[in-house]
């Protein structure tokens, strides 16, 4: 089994299950620092995904994706974080 | 051989993003869930990461790995303490397990302070340090 093919069936789809399963967070969290959570996890899980995608075609640029994800998620969350805090404040 | 290794490394990393999200999945509240997820999601992309520079061997590729990973490793806990803090001023409810709450409840520290962000923990009076002493060596 090459490592191309173990990539496509086997990695891929792992992560591709772990996305759905933070998804049902998404969907069922009780509240919306619950929902926060799962979309952090799930952007990480996106980082993953395209970095492990780069191996699989050979294309090294998928991982321009992946260094602009991982800066747009960490100002997402801290945004989040912010509005929830002066929600709770007000 | 090194394809063996990028693949070992695959499969670890693919292994710890699983854990991450079957714990934000299982945990019984969001203080866990954050627990859960950001320490084993960093790890696992980490792991990812490093498979892939392995793979393409070149200055470029690598040095976006390395940024990546220190980048993550430098926000994830950071955003994470910043959403624990958030979720516990909204009033989050803990566990109803949870042993410890050092701030007295969440939710209540808002109404009872002024200036909320301003945070302390109380020394708990001489019986309760006692009753924790006597949990911890038995």
């Amino acid at each position: 089994m090459s490592l191309t093919a173990f990539v496509t069936w086997v990695i891929l789809p792992l992560l591709g299950l772990g996305l759905l399963i933070t998804f049902i967070r998404v969907v069922r969290g009780p509240s919306l620092p619950d929902r926060v959570v799962a979309l952090d996890l799930m952007a990480t899980f996106i980082i993953a995904i395209s970095a492990v995608y780069s191996i699989a075609s050979n294309e090294p640029s998928y991982l321009d994706a992946a260094v602009v994800l991982a800066m747009i998620t960490f100002l997402g969350t801290v945004a989040f974080a912010y509005y929830l805090h002066r929600r709770s404040n007000a | 051989m090194r394809d063996a290794l990028i693949a070992l490394l695959l499969l670890g990393g693919t292994f710890f993003a699983l854990v991450a999200a079957i714990g934000v999945v299982r945990m019984p509240d969001i203080y866990m869930r954050l627990s859960a997820s950001s320490k084993a999601s960093t790890l696992g992309a980490s792991f990812i990461l490093s498979a892939v520079a392995l793979f393409f061997g070149t200055t470029a590729v690598t040095g976006k790995v390395l940024a990546i990973i220190a980048f993550t490793l430098l926000t994830a806990p950071v955003a994470a303490h910043m959403l624990g803090r958030a979720a516990y001023f909204c009033g989050e409810p803990l566990w109803a397990k949870s042993v410890r709450d050092e701030l007295g409840g969440a939710g209540e520290w808002c109404k009872q302070h002024e200036r909320p962000e301003e945070l302390s923990s109380t020394v708990p009076d001489a019986n309760a340090v006692d009753a924790t002493k006597g949990d911890r060596s038995a």
